[in-house]
């Protein structure tokens, strides 16, 4: 275990401040100064990496002020949710509850509630960890995210904004600006299951299922795994062993061997070695399945 | 910079650099010193504040961010020289021993009992699971929690 010795008092380093209250300002800060800018959003990654000057900056670019970034809403193509919406918002959102889930479920274990009433969804998702909470569902579902630089928006699948190098996909001048959560399919069945070293702490593993059932086959499956590879992974493997499929015990053991056949060990590890991170893919893979299937069973 | 905050109710101008937070803020220009510094990094609690209503952590927040918003801290709970609800009832359960917890414990229990008037047990402990308390035990800060909600319901 590690013990924090650096002096958390302060952030030990002068910097700009803006606070831009639109997008195309806040982009052109973004290119301006380049590599020495940092988007602050809830600031709860941000600040304390700058306090233990694992991040420096000399420019603050503050978005909350960008009053389109943040919100919760059904549009014809699915659910949009802006980049600057706070987790607890998402966690409380009776749409959110109604419609996907999991991903109330996901977010009302970040940290606690001090840490979700400042932190937002696209802080968790640019912040590139392996193991951020909502992107593991979020992939689960499909997102597409939606990016905006000065030539106009451009929109990735999750799947290719998380790629997994340390980083997210955003050229200089370019940021979150939300992500649409397609509509999904009728009857679904989702959840969302986690282990971490205490309930208050990141992922040591996560993992996500949303599926449907139909004339008691398995119809439509997503599962996806985090915090066990550098960006959370869909198994597609697993997925297609599924799919086509009457769900039973069997049927789930066989797709969880290939769901830990993704994990990945790193030499950086501290929070568990890659046996325990198997061991406990597979077995929040069965929890995670099998509620699922309880709840597409009653939609059903 | 120049900003404006509201604390505990009392309009106030500072002039800040941005790399102020607002944790230091509160202690150092204000000498309002119930709001603690014990982390740095989001994980004790012991610098919970409410900003503009909503529990959070004042080690975490920039304080020009905080310009034309309301800041409340343990120092505005009590009114008029009458202790609160919360804090009475974390008196009367022994619910503090070294103290240092205290300030944080009770404002993110404000909070609970703003949104949610009867917790369970079970509410209490996810919602004060940020803080950290190193003297009691847990037992007789759950015990005030729910002392108070039956004070306010009354
Ligand atoms: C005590 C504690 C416990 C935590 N527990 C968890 C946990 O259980 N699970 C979990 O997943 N996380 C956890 N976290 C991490 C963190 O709280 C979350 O990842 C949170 O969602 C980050 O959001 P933020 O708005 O605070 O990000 P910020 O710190 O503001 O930003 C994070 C990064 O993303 C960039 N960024 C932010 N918004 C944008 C945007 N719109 N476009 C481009 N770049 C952007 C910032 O520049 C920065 O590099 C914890 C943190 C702490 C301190
Ligand atoms: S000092 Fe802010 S959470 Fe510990
Ligand atoms: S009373 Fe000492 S830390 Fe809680």
């Amino acid at each position: 275990m590690s013990i924090n010795k650096v002096n958390t008092h302060i952030i030990p380093m002068e910097f700009q401040y803006h606070a831009p209250t639109t997008l195309a300002e806040a982009s052109a800060l973004l290119e301006k100064y380049g590599d020495e800018a940092k988007i602050l959003a809830g600031g709860t990654d941000l600040i304390p990496h700058m306090k233990q000057r694992k991040v420096e900056a000399t420019h603050v670019i503050n978005i909350k002020k960008i009053p389109e970034l943040a919100c919760i809403k059904e549009t014809s193509k699915g659910i949009e949710i802006g980049a600057n919406t706070k987790l607890r918002a998402i966690e409380l959102s009776p749409l959110i509850k109604e419609k996907t889930p999991l991903l109330s479920e996901a977010a009302a274990t970040v940290g606690s509630v001090q840490i979700r009433n400042l932190g937002t969804v696209g802080g968790n998702i640019c912040n590139a960890s392996p193991s951020a909470d909502m992107a593991t569902p979020l992939l689960a579902l499909d997102t597409v995210v939606n990016v905006y630089n000065r030539e106009g928006s451009k929109d990735y699948t999750l799947e290719e904004f998380l790629h997994g190098r340390g980083e997210v996909k955003l050229e200089p001048g370019e940021l979150l600006t939300g992500m649409t959560i397609p509509l999904q399919p009728k009857n679904a069945g989702m959840a969302f299951e986690k282990v971490g070293w205490t309930t208050f702490d990141i992922a040591t593993v996560n993992v996500a299922a949303v599926l449907t059932l139909k004339d008691g086959k398995i119809d439509h499956c997503r599962v996806t795994l985090g915090a066990c590879s550098p960006a959370p992974v869909r198994v597609y493997q697993a997925e297609s062993i599924l799919i086509g499929e009457e769900p039973t015990q069997e049927l789930f053991d066989e797709a969880v061997y290939l769901i830990a056949a993704c994990v990945e060990p790193r030499e950086s590890w501290r929070r568990a070695p890659p046996e325990y991170r198997r061991k406990a893919s597979q077995a929040l893979a069965i929890d995670a399945l099998t509620r699922s299937i309880e709840k597409a069973r009653r939609l059903a | 910079m120049k900003i404006e905050i509201t604390v505990n109710g009392r309009k106030r101008q500072f002039d800040v650099e941005p790399n102020k937070l607002l944790l230091n803020l509160v202690r150092d220009e204000l000498h309002l010193t119930g709001t603690k510094y014990g982390c740095g990094i989001g994980e004790c609690g012991a610098c919970t504040v409410h900003l503009d209503g909503e529990a959070v952590l004042a080690c975490m927040v920039l304080a020009v961010d905080a310009d034309g918003k309301q800041v409340d801290t343990i120092e505005g709970v009590a009114e008029d020289g009458n202790l609160d609800p919360v804090q009475e009832a974390f008196i009367e359960e022994g619910a503090i021993q070294c103290g240092f917890c205290t300030p944080g414990f009770i404002m993110t229990t404000k909070a609970l009992l703003k949104e949610n008037p009867n917790p369970t047990e079970h509410e209490i402990r996810e919602y004060l699971k940020g803080n950290y308390c190193r003297c009691t035990g847990y037992v007789n800060i759950i015990n005030a929690v729910q002392s108070a909600a039956k004070k306010l319901q009354s």
